[in-house]
């Protein structure tokens, strides 16, 4: 009983911290105080003031604004790669879990040696033959996770296609495509949540990552990972510009691993 | 030895995968690399001359293996930024990247094992319960805020060490290593956390097996059954995640020498791929690449040593 409960409170404080950072990044989409761009060379790394709330940049830009408009662009990113890594983990695993065959067995062995490496490595090699850019990142990403989801829907669908539903589906003369994704799809679902989840934890984390190496997002978007490095050139004047910007970062992760944790527990 | 041999073969096999991925990917990057060394201004002729001195009119296959042969003895071509040898640039960074990689790995295991296991064992005590919480929140912040941190903590206020103050390996090897701690740091807690975390639910897992009510039964005190019965198995899937750990370290060394300003292999991948300087991006990629193929492989080994039941 006790157990139930902490897992319960996982799953609880995940999607309160998540939901009020969703909540955060849609109002950053849509508006801001100040316009996240705007230099005010009278502002220059100023402090925490009724005005601005968390200070500003060197180049007098509003810090709470910046946050606010990069967590709209990371969740976008997000969003993007989490996208495209379930659609095209979603086709492969369903067609190598469904048919089985040579094709699997070559697609499973690179998705294997695609698993073993450190995504920020492959993403690295993508992003310096595509370029930089939000778009570029979201495929780069989403094309990296694609390998891991399409492991799971496999595994599923190895699991479900010889149970009886899907026997009577057949019998009743379900054609190949109704049955992977009318039939099967929609039971992988409770699996899949919690995968997802913590795409959206990996996604985040990489997108900082190559955006503080410069080579993520680029200006005129905001992003925290670019924040979080131009702030780390006034670690001593302004501390609090990369502590906020940092936080809002852990923040994220840490409710979307919460967040996946509870699932995983709840399913 | 079969198992040995298995996996040798798939670790060849996933070199030549991974360096042909690499190779071709840095092929279809738009921009003929003769204009970009010569300025847009150069003629046809001098292009067409500078084309054939790098051999870029032959079949790409043929310069893949090429390019394969000489990466192999050592010789990763010229940097098209500076001119100078790629593998002169590498030679000085690679022992720099390593040491950076060994003294994290080595805080992982030092944190996470006896603290791991000491969580398992008082399960039910109110810091147990805290270690838990500090676990989840040390998992979630990104190596290079740790790494911003621990500067601010320490290089600001402390001031137990410069930031930026990096010392080369050649000029003392202490100071070397002292600088390298806090970036180790900044690379190993969130590692540290989650392998913590793993021991400490695997080691639960297997005490409530039937072999673990045995060893009780036959007289065994806790530590004695902990050590030398459940540990054993408690370790198999942590040894696994420690191997993906290995790997993941060797990546994250790549921002982490970023925020500390590090002059190792990351710190040239980043500025060579901002300059399009491909010779150098390409060597280095390929060179972790094997870096992590080849820990897997040992990974794999050691596995099986651990335990013979797989096959």
């Amino acid at each position: 009983m006790n157990n139930k409960f902490r897992n319960n409170r996982k799953l609880y404080i995940g999607a309160l911290i998540t939901g009020m950072m969703l909540f955060l990044s849609v109002i950053g989409l849509l508006f801001t105080p100040y316009d996240p761009n705007e230099m005010d060379s009278s502002a220059k790394l100023a402090g925490i003031s009724l005005s601005h709330i968390m200070g500003c940049d060197n180049f007098g830009r509003d810090v709470f604004s910046r946050i606010l408009a990069g967590l709209g662009t990371t969740m976008t990113v997000a969003v993007g790669t989490v996208f495209i890594g379930i659609v095209l983990g979603t086709v492969v695993g369903a067609y190598t879990g469904y048919y089985g065959g040579r094709l699997d067995e070559i697609l499973m062995r690179f998705n294997d040696a695609v698993l073993a490496f450190p995504a920020l490595l492959l993403a690295l090699v993508l992003i310096s033959v595509m370029g930089p850019g939000k778009y570029n990142i979201m495929v780069a990403l989403g094309i990296l996770f694609a390998p891991g989801y399409a492991r799971i829907i496999r595994g599923e669908f190895l699991r479900c296609k010889n149970l009886d539903y899907v026997q009577s589906a057949r019998l009743m003369g379900a054609s190949d495509m109704r049955i992977m994704f009318v039939h099967i799809l929609p039971n992988t679902f409770n699996v899949m949540l919690s995968t997802i989840a913590i795409g959206f934890n990996n996604a985040v984390l990489a997108e900082a990552g190559m955006s503080f190496l410069g080579i993520g997002v680029q200006p005129p978007d905001s992003s925290l990972g670019r924040m979080l490095a131009e702030a780390q050139s006034y670690l001593f004047l302004r501390p609090g510009y990369a502590v906020c910007t940092g936080i809002t970062i852990v923040l994220l992760i840490i409710g979307f691993s919460m967040l996946s944790e509870g699932l995983e527990n709840n399913a | 030895m079969r198992y040995i041999g298995k996996k040798l073969i798939t670790m060849l096999v996933t070199v030549l995968i991974v360096t042909l991925l690499v190779f071709f990917a840095f092929r279809v990057i738009p921009g003929d690399p003769a204009v970009q060394m010569l300025g847009i201004k150069a003629t046809p002729e001098k292009v067409e001359r500078l084309r054939e001195q790098l051999g870029l009119n032959r079949p790409l296959i043929i310069r893949y293996l090429e390019w394969l042969k000489d990466f192999f003895f050592g010789d990763m071509g010229r940097s098209y930024t500076y001119g100078s040898s790629v593998k002169e640039m590498l030679g000085s960074k690679i022992p720099i990247t390593v040491a950076l990689t060994v003294i994290s790995f080595v805080f992982v295991v030092a944190f996470a094992i006896p603290l791991g296991i000491y969580a398992a064992k008082h399960e039910d005590k109110w810091y147990s319960h805290a270690l838990d919480t500090v676990n989840q929140i040390m998992m979630s912040i990104p190596p290079f805020f740790i790494g911003m941190l621990l500067t601010y903590l320490f290089g600001v206020v402390l001031r137990w060490f410069t930031p930026g103050g990096y010392v080369s390996y050649r000029d003392s090897f202490i100071s070397f290593i002292a600088y390298l701690i806090f970036p180790a740091l900044a690379i190993a807690l969130p590692k540290a956390a989650m392998t913590n975390k793993l021991l400490k639910s695997s080691v639960l897992k297997e005490s409530k097996l039937d072999y673990v009510r045995t060893a009780y039964s036959r007289g065994n005190s806790t530590n004695e059954v902990l050590y030398k019965h459940v540990l054993k198995n408690a370790m198999i899937p942590v040894i696994t995640f420690l191997g993906m750990t290995l790997a993941d370290i060797v990546a994250g060394s790549i921002i982490v020498e970023q925020v500390f300003s590090i002059p190792g292999l990351g710190r040239l991948l980043i500025t060579s791929i901002s300059n399009r300087d491909y010779p150098v991006a390409q060597a280095i990629i390929a060179i972790i690449a094997c870096i992590v193929i080849v820990i897997n492989f040992l990974v794999d080994v050691l596995y099986k040593l651990i335990d013979p039941r797989i096959s």
